[in-house]
């Protein structure tokens, strides 16, 4: 009994190690993975019409669900802020409460979600698709680098449209804002721009934004490029690293959010 | 995954001391070769030559080896032991640089095509072109269609590779294959899943383009018929081990057991029916729980 119990503590002890191991050589295998695109850089620049075609596939073809999406969550957030403000008397407040919560909060964060699920997505089945049909073998025995030339130039075209599509997020958000707001319910045009303008500066709100999304255009372009690379070459495998990206993406980005929003807005008047 | 190392003139050297073979007689010179997934042995004592200007054909039943045979000699992997030369250079001692610059050389038929899905046909043939040469697009465009008229698709030029049969898939990966006029061309079970005349097609292209282009070519196949008719040596490997060889008329003539039940097609033989188990009666009457 004894005996059995000790195998049982063992195997359950072998079974930790063995989970502690390989995630740790993930990590490491993926900041080596980080390196090599990096390093592969300059090649995607190079070959600027591969990163351009990344760009539009990842950044032009997500711009309808990022608009629309935009559009909706600023005509919500008009809606639900105006009851709330109203309660205090500050409904003229509107136009800076709909500003700053899209661009330092909800456009780097709804847009990075939503990249996550069109493009991230996409990007790991495409590459871990590639790897399934022997396309980067393929390519590696023509001595072609699929780091440089399949890699690199989608890694970056994430990283590039990011920052973008979080910007028309914002601007679109804001759009429906004012349409609910001073269009439906009526608040005064010049209050809301007015209280916008004053209350919404470049630096820290809108820079902050950008880095914002910019830093969540990089973890995402990385998890999607690297669980594709690292696909078990078999449809359950990219079907797998596909969901992986999503969840891994999403959690990150919600993660890096807070830790990013301590360090950026600590000082700054909160709302 | 690499990071390109710097190049070192030392490990070049090295690359070409190890290969004690002429590279004028043999293109391809495996040494011993043995192989492992970590402590699983896939080849073990594998010695074979390649002659230069031949067609050696690698036959074995699936999960034999054979295919690793391919990417150790194109050195997507390296051997555990022993030594792998290709036109004179040792390729597990060659850095990345070199090894890519060796690559160039190659030409590799993966066994499905691996056509890049995103490009047309035309696209994928002037994929190695652009990517190695700065010849202008005009030439690019007369060798591609050179190329495609060497495997008879020159007219399928525009399509995208969703819109093949298989048979002329792999042509058109033929024809990328030989692109860049390499010195060796691998062929990975060219013959699978094809139907009977694109099979013809293929084992015919195989053959008359490694004599019109003085290539070398390695072909690894389970397809023995197809394989006898175009070849000029068989090596036969079974379980990691090299267990039969030689021209196909030797093969023919063989009584050797393994290649007897190769050719025969024999259900049972020196490679068992049954996967290895308990003994049947033992399993059957086994006090289950």
């Amino acid at each position: 009994m004894s005996a059995e119990l000790t195998a049982g503590v063992a195997q359950w002890l072998r079974r930790i190690g063995g989970a502690v191991t390989g995630a740790a050589s993930k990590l490491g295998f993926a900041s080596r993975f980080l390196l090599a695109v990096l390093w592969h850089t300059p090649g995607a620049f190079r070959r600027m019409h591969l990163t351009l075609r990344e760009i539009y596939f990842s950044g032009v073809l997500s711009l309808v669900i990022i608009l629309m999406s935009g559009l909706f969550v600023g005509m919500v957030l008009s809606l639900q802020g105006y009851e709330t403000l109203k309660r205090y008397g500050a409904d003229e407040q509107l136009g800076i409460l709909v500003a700053l919560s899209l661009v330092r909060e909800l456009g780097p964060v709804m847009s990075g979600l939503l990249f996550a699920s069109r493009a991230g997505s996409a990007i790991t089945a495409e590459i871990g698709l590639m790897k399934t049909t022997e396309q980067l073998a393929a390519m590696e025995m023509m001595a072609v680098d699929p780091l440089a030339r399949v890699v690199a130039p989608r890694f970056w075209g994430g990283v590039i449209s990011m920052p973008l599509l979080a910007a028309l997020f914002s601007a679109f958000g804001i759009f429906g804002g004012y349409v609910v707001g001073v269009r439906l319910i009526g608040i005064d045009a010049g209050a809301f721009w007015g209280q916008m303008k004053a209350g919404v500066d470049v630096w820290p709100d809108v820079t902050n934004g950008i880095i914002k999304s910019f830093v969540f255009g990089i973890a995402v372009s990385l998890i999607a490029v690297f669980e594709g690379y690292d696909a078990k070459p078999t449809a359950e495998g990219v079907s797998s690293a596909t969901t992986r990206t999503v969840v891994m993406s999403s959690l990150m980005i919600l993660a890096l959010d807070f830790v990013m929003t301590v360090f950026m807005f600590r000082g700054a008047s909160v709302i | 995954m690499s990071i390109p190392a710097k190049p070192s003139s030392s490990r070049a050297a090295e690359a070409i001391a190890a290969c004690r073979v002429d590279p004028a007689a043999a293109a391809v010179e495996l040494t011993d070769v043995s192989f492992a997934y970590d402590v699983r042995p896939i080849l073990s004592g594998i010695t074979m030559t390649i002659p230069r200007g031949k067609i050696v054909a690698i036959m074995g039943a699936s999960g034999s080896g054979k295919t690793t045979i391919l990417r150790l000699i194109g050195g997507q992997l390296r051997p555990k032991s022993g030594g792998v030369c290709v036109g004179g250079l040792s390729v597990p001692d060659l850095e990345p640089e070199g090894l890519y610059a060796l690559r160039r050389k190659f030409g590799m038929l993966f066994q499905f095509g691996a056509l890049f899905t995103d490009m047309s046909v035309f696209e994928n043939i002037a994929f190695p072109m652009r990517e190695h040469t700065e010849l202008p697009e005009e030439l690019i465009r007369d060798l591609v269609l050179m190329k495609l008229h060497a495997v008879g698709l020159r007219g399928a030029a525009h399509l995208m590779p969703a819109e093949l049969s298989g048979g002329m898939a792999r042509r058109v990966a033929l024809a990328r294959a030989i692109a860049l006029d390499p010195m060796l061309v691998m062929y990975d079970e060219p013959f699978a899943g094809l139907d009977p005349i694109s099979l013809g097609v293929i084992g015919q292209l195989i053959r008359r383009l490694n004599d019109a282009l003085s290539i070398t070519s390695v072909v690894v196949t389970h397809d023995v018929y197809e394989s006898l008719k175009i070849v000029d040596y068989l090596y036969f490997v079974s379980e990691g081990r090299i267990v039969a060889a030689g021209t196909p008329e030797e093969v023919r003539a063989s009584r050797d057991p393994f290649v007897r039940q190769f050719i025969d097609g024999a259900a049972d033989g020196p490679v068992a029916f049954h996967y290895p188990a308990p003994a049947y009666r033992e399993e059957l009457f086994a006090d289950v729980g």
